[in-house]
């Protein structure tokens, strides 16, 4: 028999640990993305002289380079500098800079999608620009990216398993270290990928459904 | 930045090394995008199911845990895999699941009257995919085309991890000897940017060459650039 049932029961806790990790890095990662995404995409959409195409840059590079380059920078470069933290927090970092870039452009589709009378209306009601973001434009235009955003946080889910490279003991890294030292990769590895799936495809019904409920209605 | 120069020729050969595992595995992705994504659509349930199996599951787990599977789990059936291919087999499996979704998107959005004018001309259905309703998919699926190509590039940084000896793979054994990690560092990052921006380049070209109504493209493009200079 090449499955062994057995070894595969004594190690489901060790994986369901691992599990937990990487549910919470993409949680963590998620919030760090989502919030730093739409800071980028005001910054962006302000067009301040220097800063926005700065910020512009910034964020099509991080689009057009690797996830595990970008990890490799943060755990081997940035320590040089002095600048250090443990695996999981770099880990958190890396993985919620790199999808605030994708999350920005989400951002910047909903800004641009809220229509360009409640600019003028905000305008003629003489609101401060502050006011005119924070109850006007970012309650419409955030509402219409929430499915989108879900779809970033399952992307997310299955990305975080390149951060076992930098030693961050998700649940690719447990698989890998049970294979490693018992000789047996088969039933780790073949159960990380059941539970890699057993989480993303019902959460990817769920966010479908959810793109179908918030679609805009015309 | 001394290191980065001595070892030029070594970061050379990771480059085309990774060029190579793109090029190989973006051949299998679009074999297995047109098969699968084609198979989803069929009315017969015993080819449409096991293409959405396909779909869903390599869609559902994380490339790193299929390329460590074709790697490290598949011997214990028997089959030995050079890293190579298990690197290209999993990237083209991968990537090619999200492409077949692609395909299979733009090819359901296809007006019906098209099939519909084929069967009235007794088109068979072999010809009428062939002759009539891939050629009239194609410029739809080109942008999320372009899009799965440079995930797929950025993804084969990740070949480095199964000991392929890409640009990451190098960087990583330049660094451990010379231990000047932000210059090496650096310069791959560059590198696989400006591989990026050419994909990105190659897929705007593409595009326009394969516009279904040239014409109207670059008209539409003209009104937006006139649009753009007005608001600014």
């Amino acid at each position: 028999m090449i499955w062994d049932s057995n070894f595969a029961v004594s190690v489901f806790p060790l994986l369901l640990e691992g599990l937990w990790v990487t549910i919470q890095i993409t949680l963590l990662g998620t919030l760090l993305a989502a919030v730093l995404g739409l800071f980028f995409a005001v910054l962006r959409r302000l067009a301040i002289p220097v800063l926005s195409p700065v910020v512009s840059f910034f964020v099509v590079f991080v689009r057009g380079t690797p996830l595990l380059v970008q990890a490799y920078c943060a755990f081997f470069v940035l320590p040089a500098y002095g600048v250090s933290f443990d695996a999981f927090t770099t880990g958190v970092v890396v993985i919620g800079v790199n999808y605030s870039a994708y999350m920005a452009e989400v951002y910047r589709s909903g800004i641009q999608g809220v229509p360009s009378g409640q600019w003028e209306a905000a305008t003629a009601l003489s609101l401060p620009g502050v006011r005119t973001w924070g109850r006007i434009i970012l309650p419409q235009a955030v509402r219409t990216v929430v499915p989108m955003l879900g779809n970033y946080l399952i992307q997310m889910f299955k990305d975080s398993a390149v951060l076992s490279a930098i030693t961050v003991v998700e649940l690719m890294a447990t698989a890998q270290a049970i294979g490693s030292s018992n000789f047996r990769y088969l039933e780790p590895l073949t159960m990380a990928a059941m539970l890699f799936l057993a989480i993303s495809y019902p959460a990817s019904r769920l966010v479908n459904r959810l793109e179908r409920r918030y679609a805009p209605q015309h | 930045m001394s290191a980065v120069i001595d070892y030029a020729p070594l970061l050379w050969q990771g480059l085309l090394t990774t060029i190579l595992v793109a090029v190989l595995s973006g051949a299998l992705c679009l074999v297995v995008a047109f098969a699968a994504g084609l198979a989803r659509l069929s009315s017969h349930r015993l080819i449409s199911w096991p293409a959405g199996i396909f779909i869903e599951v390599f869609r559902g787990t994380s490339l790193l845990v299929q390329m460590f599977w074709l790697f490290f789990a598949l011997p214990f059936f028997g089959i030995q895999l050079h890293p190579l291919t298990a690197a290209v087999l999993a990237l083209g499996l991968n990537e090619g699941a999200y492409a077949a979704e692609v395909v299979r998107g733009a090819i359901a959005s296809r007006a019906k009257g098209q099939t519909e004018a084929c069967i009235a001309l007794g088109m068979e259905p072999a010809l009428r995919l062939r002759r009539i309703i891939i050629p009239q998919s194609i410029p739809a699926m080109l942008p999320p085309f372009g899009n799965v190509m440079v995930d797929l590039l950025k993804n084969t940084s990740l070949v480095s991890l199964v000991t392929v000896a890409d640009l990451t793979f190098r960087a990583q054994m330049i660094r451990s000897t010379t231990g000047q990690t932000t210059a090496i560092f650096l310069t791959i990052l560059v590198a696989y940017f400006a591989l990026s921006y050419l994909l990105t380049l190659l897929t705007g070209w593409l595009e326009r060459r394969f516009a279904l109504d040239r014409r109207a493209l670059a008209a539409q493009r003209k009104e937006s650039r006139l649009m753009k200079v007005g608001a600014a």
